[in-house]
């Protein structure tokens, strides 16, 4: 499972990564999660808010940081 | 915020996102082109509400995420709030509508007048919003 971080390393895009990160290591997934940095790149998923989370290459939330229990239920999905 | 950039960091601020119609007709006109203006003050951002109804997964989380969103329809067919509406996202908004200013649809050229008149709405609403 890819999970990429949007956002250009801002406080809450780290606590986004940290969530994320411990989300998918307590549902025991075989996961790689990348930090997208480049506007143009945020830009090229549709998002015009950062942080953002993207599973599979599909936007699950932007704008904000879930909680580790919200992003367990993206990853579920 | 820099003219060129249209993604925003939510860190330490507000976020409002600019949602016109853009429809064909006079007042679709007058709703986007309103809304660029009143973007380029800086208070909001401009939102593409095509990415919306295409479905686009970044669309539809960037217009959940916003802490506003201040819709800008022509007329009252309400295309915007309703395709925003067919997502789930009706709340955290702002609506304008062209015509309730008294703008006829399709006898009105987009006049700078009239695009102002829209432009002063979008700043009433947003700062009554604001204040409440």
């Amino acid at each position: 499972m890819l999970i990429q971080i949007l956002g250009t390393g801002c406080p809450k895009c780290q606590k986004l990564e940290e969530n994320a990160r411990q989300a998918a290591t307590e549902l025991s997934l075989d996961f790689h999660i990348e930090k997208v940095k480049d506007l143009q790149q945020i830009m090229a998923f549709g998002v015009m808010i950062t942080p953002a989370l993207v599973v599979d290459g599909v936007v699950k939330v932007a704008g904000k940081i879930s909680g580790v229990e919200d992003i367990k239920k993206m990853l579920a999905k | 915020m820099d003219k060129k950039k249209s993604c925003s960091c939510a860190c330490g601020r507000t976020v409002t996102l600019l949602v016109p119609c853009s429809g064909a007709a006079d007042t679709g006109e007058i709703a986007d082109r309103a809304a660029r203006k009143f973007a380029m003050g800086g208070c909001a951002g401009m939102f593409c509400l095509a990415g919306v109804g295409a479905n686009l997964s970044g669309f539809i989380a960037s217009a959940r995420g916003a802490d506003r969103l201040l819709v800008v329809d022509g007329c009252n067919l309400d295309c915007a709030h309703k395709t925003l509406a067919e997502k789930g996202i009706t709340e955290n908004i702002i609506h304008v509508r062209v015509t309730d200013l008294g703008i006829v649809k399709g006898k009105s050229p987009a006049t700078a007048e009239r695009i102002d008149a829209v432009v002063a709405e979008l700043g009433n609403k947003l700062t009554a919003s604001l204040k409440s």
